[in-house]
């Protein structure tokens, strides 16, 4: 597909570039882990290499005579709160009595090269006992095994109990569907420099996060200084999908800084970043649908269990996330849900892209198609005859008001043209084993798939959900100011298209993006377009409004009667009054505006309450080849519609949309930390596969444009639903290819042939 | 640092640059990171598996985290940093700029040297020879749609034949 990437002005509806792509071609933007200072130290962490043990002792004695090494920290040198956690404060900075998951942060260094810290961390010794891990969910549930944390081995449960509770369908299909731990695999790793103020009064951080705010708190508790005193900048980041919204080595470079009084950069390895983040809760979901004979859906049973590894992280809120979805984009009166989010000896998992709603999609898509079988009716047509419609409800009692064309994105999925069939000439690349050779082309066999999705945008269950932003214009100059954090995802390209859009204003700028101003919140949740798009939107409006006041003003006009237009001030009639370029000349406006979403309300514990904010539709169908005797699969094409509401930037859209669709994939055929008895087996690049150029789809976007009534700009985020039924979706491709009931992703060869 | 400890001379990007009292252990990608100012590779595996830190070494491509600094004083190096002339870009980094090729932007100087060296050797690619010649070279954020695009622009335009 060929995207059109100029216009004349960069408004908002255009492909405007990223301003930070030149840098960032010619290797000059500077990422976290591209940070330097005079005198600086490196840091690095000894790791637990069990997954559940007490500490019995801690010698670090041998590491302090490396030469080279300047500080060595354990949990007794944490000045503050020796916990930090996201929603509960429940993981220690450095282990003092117990590990708990393979990886725990337990020992800090700084030395003067990455080789001396390494030195050093192998001469620390520390004195395990060895502890039987709990790995199964189940004995977390049903509390046959021994808190492993003092808040408990259950982390949250949750049911929904809607409507008739005995109800049983004139069809009925269940099923059993199981996810493995995918990993955000961001590209550049965990990485900081921390610069202590004189006297070790407070410090200032660089650092790769979604939100510098909540990391501020978090840090500024745990060094026992007073927020004030923690200043954040925000380092270049190399990808997130949520893997730095918890803490990683924030505190830890800090502590280190701090004791060392000098400037110290932790980055993590790629090894030790699958140890030092949190990732996609690993899932078992059964799911019991009940529909007339026809294919209407009338109930969903379903019970949720999801591992949160040993803390907390956000694992209430991604299985409140999972539970609410389970219905998916369909209408369902009836509902019986049982949710548990537990605490094991696995990987800690928090915050990955479709957050709890990519599990859910899996199972109620895998039930749909059986459903459809059932039924006797297309997969295209069991989803259109339940498609979800504005003012239906969930099956927490909550109605949807947004925009909501699922039947629409579903037709326009349909629409797309299907890939050419494989023919002698087709390059051995593309098709399922590709280079290997290893297929017999006459045998493979191709099937097509069908997921559609729904999801939550923003935060939910009353969280006061905000985002700040300011924007100043001087001399017919706008710079904006906000700590929305750029992971790669584009709202350095979005706030300048809003400023020119409101303010008819070219030449805009971005301030640090720093704490040095309120909130912006996550960048996560597909919520920042919304949010600090909102936000940007609101300041800008306020510095309009100012601008039209003061030329009023000097001209003796009613302001009422001008606005802009263009690049122009006019009036009623639409004749320029005078650009505003030339109405700001020496003159400054500055406004701050802080924008919230529409209130969001807990859920009782039947689970009903309107607990989320505002929903986003999605459709994908997938083509797929398949070689049977290897069990190896090429994806040939994604079909999509998304519901956007409105294409504020074409170009960030489709790669929002294809970045989604391919980390989807991964986790239908190719991602997952393998975790045996609480150890990780695979943390490197080389053993946890992720898609290459090779593996990517075509992909064939459209969007359905319905302005959401509730948006600022009209737009619904696009980060997360490209992600989501994308995974469904193939699998059932697999399953028509093949005929084999997949019900685990990833689907791995054997799932297939064996 | 008491470590093992070597001083060498590295040419990269047509200039002779001292690396002293370096251990020698270190990666080509740190000694080029850490020692000599060019931070342009990147490091995302250091296990020759993502492409990211990926510069020419006597024209060809290779993995700057798999070689040792010390064993590279013979090699003509090469980075990102070469590319271009450092205020206007190359056809091929002014193609990503405008194609939507980069997000994060942490795989892309990799992705810019791989598709330069690939045009240096088949200045007109077929798609598959494009996604085989990038298949070292991850990209986390993309899905690789728009940085195949980029590549067809650069080519269209090297070769005077537009799309
Ligand atoms: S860092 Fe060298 S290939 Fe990944
Ligand atoms: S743009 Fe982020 S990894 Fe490629």
């Amino acid at each position: 597909m060929s995207v059109k990437t100029r216009t004349r002005r960069d408004i908002l509806g255009t492909s405007a570039l990223r301003p930070d792509a030149v840098p960032k071609v010619q290797g000059k933007f500077a990422f976290s882990s591209d940070l330097w200072a005079e005198n600086m130290l490196w840091g690095a962490t000894l790791r637990s290499p069990h997954a559940y043990a007490r500490i019995v002792s801690i010698d670090t004695t041998a590491a302090w005579k490396i030469d080279g090494v300047e500080c060595v920290l354990t949990h007794e040198d944490v000045p503050g709160k020796p916990t930090y956690g996201l929603i509960a404060s429940d993981q220690p900075v450095l282990a003092r009595d117990f590990v708990r998951y393979m990886g725990e942060p337990v020992v800090l260094v700084a030395g003067d090269h990455p080789e001396t810290c390494r030195r050093a961390l192998a001469a620390i010794k520390v004195e395990y006992e060895v502890l039987e891990p709990l790995v199964d969910p189940e004995k977390s549930i049903d509390l046959s095994v021994p808190p492993i944390h003092p808040d408990g081995n259950l982390i949250r449960r949750q049911q929904i109990i809607r409507g008739d509770q005995s109800l049983i369908g004139e069809v009925v299909v269940e099923g059993n569907y199981e996810l493995g731990m995918q990993d955000q695999a961001f590209l550049g790793t965990e990485a900081a420099l921390a610069l202590p103020d004189p006297g070790g009064t407070g410090v200032e951080l660089y650092v790769a996060t979604q939100w510098l705010h909540e990391d501020r708190g978090q840090i500024a508790a745990c060094l026992n200084l007073p927020e004030d005193k923690v200043r954040l900048v925000l380092g270049g980041v190399g990808g997130a999908f949520g893997a730095r919204e918890d803490i990683s080595l924030q505190v830890h470079s800090c502590l280190l800084a701090l004791r060392t009084s000098r400037p110290v950069k932790m980055q993590y390895s790629r090894q030790e970043s699958f140890f030092g983040h949190v990732h996609r809760h690993p899932a078992r979901i059964w799911m019991r649908h009940h529909a007339t004979k026809d294919g209407r859906l009338l109930r969903v049973e379903a019970r949720v269990v999801m591992d949160g590894g040993a803390y907390a992280s956000t694992s209430s809120a991604v299985l409140i996330n999972a539970v609410t979805h389970v219905q998916g984009p369909y209408k369902c009166e009836h509902a019986t849900v049982d949710g548990y989010a537990v605490r094991t000896n696995n990987p800690p998992c928090g915050a990955m892209r479709g957050f709890g709603v990519v599990q859910a999609c899996f199972a109620h898509e895998g039930q749909m198609d059986k459903l459809a079988l059932a039924c006797g009716i297309s997969p295209v047509d069991i989803r259109l005859i339940n498609a979800m419609e504005t003012g239906d409800r969930l099956i927490t009692g909550q109605t949807i008001l947004n925009s909501a064309p699922v039947a629409q994105c579903i037709r326009e999925t349909a629409e797309i043209p299907m890939p050419p069939n494989m023919t002698n000439d087709t390059d051995v690349l593309a098709i399922p084993g590709g280079s290997g050779l290893t297929a017999t082309p006459s045998k493979i066999r191709r099937g097509i798939g069908w997921g559609v999705s729904i999801k939550n945008l923003m935060y939910s269950e009353g969280f006061d959900d905000f985002s700040t932003a300011r924007c100043t214009v001087e001399d017919g100059r706008v710079s904006l100011k906000f700590a929305t954090s750029e992971v790669g995802q584009g709202f350095v390209t979005l706030a300048p298209q809003i400023a020119r859009t409101v303010l008819g204003l070219d030449e805009v700028f971005i301030e640090t993006i720093d704490t040095g101003i309120g909130s912006a919140g996550s960048t996560s949740a597909s919520r920042q377009t919304w949010m600090s798009g909102g936000a940007v939107n609101g300041a800008c409006k306020l510095v309009a409004t100012n601008i039209i006041a003061e030329v009023a003003k000097m001209r003796g006009l009613d302001p009422s009667t001008l606005q802009i237009q263009g690049t122009d001030i006019v009036d009623l009639s639409g004749n320029a009054v005078e650009s505003v370029v030339a109405a700001t000349k020496g003159k400054r406006f500055s406004e701050t505006y802080e924008f919230h979403h529409q209130p969001t309300g807990e859920l009782d514990e039947n689970g009903q309450g309107d607990c989320h904010t505002a929903f986003a539709f999605v459709a994908h169908r997938a083509v797929v080849d398949v070689d049977p005797d290897l069990g190896l699969v090429k994806v040939v094409q994604i079909a999509t519609a998304q519901d956007v509401g409105r294409v504020l930037n074409p170009l960030s859209l489709l790669g929002q949309v294809e970045g989604g669709i391919a980390q989807g994939l991964g986790l239908a055929v190719m991602e997952e930390i393998i975790v045996e008895n609480g150890r990780v087996r695979n943390p490197s690049f080389t053993d946890y596969l992720l898609p290459t150029a090779l593996d990517a789809p075509d992909v064939i976007a459209r969007y359905v444009e319905v302005p959401d009534p509730y948006a600022p700009l009209g737009a619904k985020g696009v980060g997360e639903p490209p992600c989501i039924s994308v995974t469904p979706a193939i699998v059932a491709a697999i399953r028509d290819a093949t005929g084999v009931d997949l019900l685990r992703v990833p689907v791995r060869p054997q799932d297939i042939c064996l | 640092m008491s470590l093992e400890n070597q001083s060498y001379t590295l040419r990269v990007n047509n200039k002779s640059l001292d690396v002293q009292d370096a251990w020698i252990g270190e990666s080509l990608l740190y000694v080029l990171r850490e020692r000599l100012g060019m931070p342009g590779a990147k490091g995302a595996c250091e296990q020759g598996e993502c492409g990211s830190c990926t510069v020419l070494l006597d024209g060809e491509a290779v993995c700057s985290c798999l070689v040792l600094a010390a064993a590279a004083t013979d090699a003509d190096i090469r980075t990102v940093e070469s590319i271009g002339d450092g205020q206007t870009l190359s056809d091929v980094q002014q193609a990503f700029v405008e194609s939507g090729a980069v997000q994060c932007g942490f795989c892309t100087p990799g992705l810019i040297v791989a598709v330069e060296n690939l045009l240096t050797h088949n200045p007109r690619p077929t798609e598959m020879q494009v996604k085989e010649a990038l298949s070292g070279n991850i990209c986390r954020c993309t899905g690789y749609g728009r940085i195949f695009d980029a590549v067809s622009v650069a080519v269209a335009r090297r070769t005077g034949v537009s799309q």
